[in-house]
């Protein structure tokens, strides 16, 4: 491979949603360089690819930011960081101000107020969100952008971050980025998990397929303290198009019924997760499937669900057409995804400051790499990434110099040359993906154990994954692509490993499905707390943290 | 979940290619996707193809029934056409600047 060196000033990992607001709010606080590194093209890359459907992170007349932390921390069950839900809710509105100076369109009413659905929602138009947020990184020229490289590794010296390195997906290349400070804006974890359609549909999923938990398990191997993985996401969605429920069930008021038509939320209450857990109990007792109930709707609400998700999920749209069925003449079957590990939604991530800097100095993480701060959909990862961005532009001027381990970088790259070089290796990358799948599936609460997992599966899931681990250095890669196909994989099985930890630390039931103990099926006071850990001489040591 | 290419409208202009987020299609003298199990199915290069040569459909395995959904803009409107097994077709518009009522 050819080495390439970059030097910059504030290096952006991931050009997503908090990757490239950060780099807009870095531009509006200081004249240093910036370069946003992303693994795709940023017209579409991450979670806002297809279109939003709302926004769901808004503070509405008469409720305040205060308002917000509350209700994030009660869906949480009581563990999410009340100092960094505050600092994120007083940024919401803000930031929606900003897309839509941008050019986001935002549903208005006769005096020029927002439209709102319930009082955290706007309506808006989103299937441009991204191609907009975008176009105006784009448009400045003193972000530069490096598109179709992938960032693997942190370059780290006595705990401080002194940049990154990475390769391209296409050309032999091997990059070592130097920066005075990093932003890890990654995004989430999806694919750790056996998903709803293991065959051809495998990455119909609800979260981006190609976010494989890099930024997560980067921090872990460089020892920064992570918390609480325990805390999985699993969302409700339509069957088949793992399609989003809100539209129906907020939009047109669709209740989720049982197969013998009861509504049956109200017997297990409506937060995140209580949701998921009726419909798998409806079908574990006998009562499934479960459906969102939307027939007797009018063919006009008809239209106008066909539009909205041809805005954020097309497939959707197709499969009602297809069908030669209205939503109004056929009630629309749910299900939960497989589980993910994305703190947009949970409290999972790296363990941070309100300034969202890292326990590694210098390195920060915004949107779902960012931990501790659940409920943040999109503008919560503006938000942050605002935070970030203006912190990172004071960090600057404090950065030391600290000599890099030049021969660590070397050995990194003669490794990874080492999967190119060998011949065709008989062990196969997605292979061991699926075997990974099928033992986080299996023994570490997937969709087969109705999300549930007890202390003797969790140590069966951590010997299987290690298993695998194992056999990771005898794969080959004939091409860039595959090189980074087994680079995810190893990202991959390293977040599996503190999930496991997580999992098997946090012995209670606090939240149904997101972490479901068999063997501890009720809450305990004494796990009022974080669950931390952090990786100290290749062991994971496991901390708790009060509730702050 | 997945997209298939109608190669003789395509123009090689590489717009999808660019603009997958999980960087799936190559172009040589017509687009293409190597792998079309790991499409995530976001309709991205559907959107931005300026020949309607992509075409979105649902799997067999999540119960599809071989419709085809290609994409064309114009101004702010996106007319999305469905064509069906059957030979019959729809096509919905949507203008961006309409927010949606849901």
């Amino acid at each position: 491979m050819e080495s390439k060196i970059i030097t910059t000033d504030f290096l952006i990992i991931g050009g997503g949603t908090a990757g490239c607001y950060a780099a807009l709010t870095f531009c509006e606080h200081s004249d240093k360089k910036v370069l946003i590194v992303e693994k795709a093209g940023i017209k579409r890359s991450g979670c806002l690819a297809a279109g939003v459907n709302a926004i769901n992170a808004y503070i509405s007349a008469g409720h305040s930011p205060q308002d917000y932390v509350d209700y994030a921390v009660r869906d949480a069950g009581g563990i999410a960081r009340r100092d960094l839900l505050l600092s994120m809710s007083e940024g919401l509105n803000r930031t929606v101000r900003k897309l839509e100076a941008l050019g986001l369109t935002i549903l208005k009413d006769e005096n020029g107020g927002y439209v709102t659905r319930g009082w955290r929602n706007i309506k808006i138009n989103g299937e441009r969100i991204k191609p907009i947020l975008a176009e105006a990184v784009k448009n400045q020229s003193q972000i530069g952008i490096l598109e179709r490289v992938n960032v693997f590794e942190y370059i780290v010296k006595d705990n401080q971050i002194l940049g990154a390195l990475a390769v391209s997906i296409d050309e032999p290349i091997f990059y070592t980025i130097y920066a005075k400070t990093v932003l890890c804006a990654t995004g989430g974890a999806s694919g750790l998990y056996k998903p709803n359609n293991p065959g051809f549909s495998r990455h119909k999923m609800w979260y981006p397929p190609f976010n494989t938990g890099a930024g997560y398990a980067m921090g872990i191997r460089a020892g920064a303290e992570m918390t609480s993985f325990e805390m999985r996401f699993v969302a409700l969605r339509c069957k088949d198009t793992i399609a989003p429920t809100g539209t129906l069930a907020q939009g047109v008021g669709a209740k989720q019924i049982n197969a013998k038509g009861e509504v049956y939320e109200s017997k297990y209450g409506v937060t995140t997760s209580q949701r998921i857990y009726g419909t798998v109990r409806e079908n574990a007792d006998g009562n499934g499937p479960c459906y969102l109930k939307t027939t007797g709707i009018t063919p006009a609400q008809d239209e106008e669900l066909k539009k909205a998700y041809l805005n954020m999920c097309p497939s959707q749209t197709l499969k009602w057409i297809e069908n030669g069925k209205n939503p109004s003449d056929e009630n629309v079957e749910i299900e939960g995804t497989e589980p993910y590990i994305v703190g947009g939604h949970t409290a999972s991530g790296y363990w941070i400051g309100n300034d969202r800097q890292t326990t590694i100095s210098g390195l920060f993480a915004a949107g779902d790499v960012a931990g501790g701060c659940p409920q943040k959909y999109v503008t919560g990862a503006f938000a942050e990434g605002e935070l970030a961005a203006i912190a990172a532009a004071e960090h600057i001027g404090q950065a030391r110099a600290v000599p890099v381990d030049q021969m660590g970088i070397a050995n990194t790259k003669r490794w990874l040359e080492g999967f190119l070089g060998r011949s065709q290796s008989d062990i196969i990358t997605d292979t061991l993906e699926d075997e990974m799948q099928s033992a986080m599936d299996r023994y570490a609460g997937g969709i087969s154990q109705n999300y549930s997992c007890d202390e003797e599966c969790l140590q069966t899931a951590l010997q299987k994954i290690s298993g695998i681990e194992r056999k990771l250095p005898l794969l080959s890669a004939n091409n860039m692509r595959e090189l980074l196909y087994i680079l995810e994989l190893r990202e991959r099985l390293t977040l599996c490993k503190s999930v496991i930890a997580h999992l098997s630390v946090r012995k209670e039931t606090r939240w149904h499905i997101f972490a479901e103990r068999r063997d501890y099926p009720d809450k305990r006071k004494e796990f009022e707390c974080f669950i931390n850990s952090r990786l100290v001489g290749g062991e994971l040591e496991v901390i708790k943290r009060e509730l702050i | 979940m997945s997209i298939l290419f109608e190669s003789t409208r395509c123009i090689s202009c590489k717009k999808c290619a660019a603009v997958c987020p999980g960087s799936l299609i190559t172009v040589d003298e017509t687009a293409r996707i190597e792998h079309p199990e790991r499409c995530w199915g976001c309709a991205s290069c559907v959107k931005e193809c300026p020949v309607q040569a992509i075409g979105l459909y649902l799997g067999e395995d999540v119960g599809g029934k071989g419709g085809r959904m290609t994409a064309r803009q114009e101004s702010t409107l996106l007319h999305w056409q469905i064509a069906k097994s059957d030979g019959t077709s729809e096509t919905i518009t949507v203008d961006l600047k309409d927010s949606n009522k849901y």
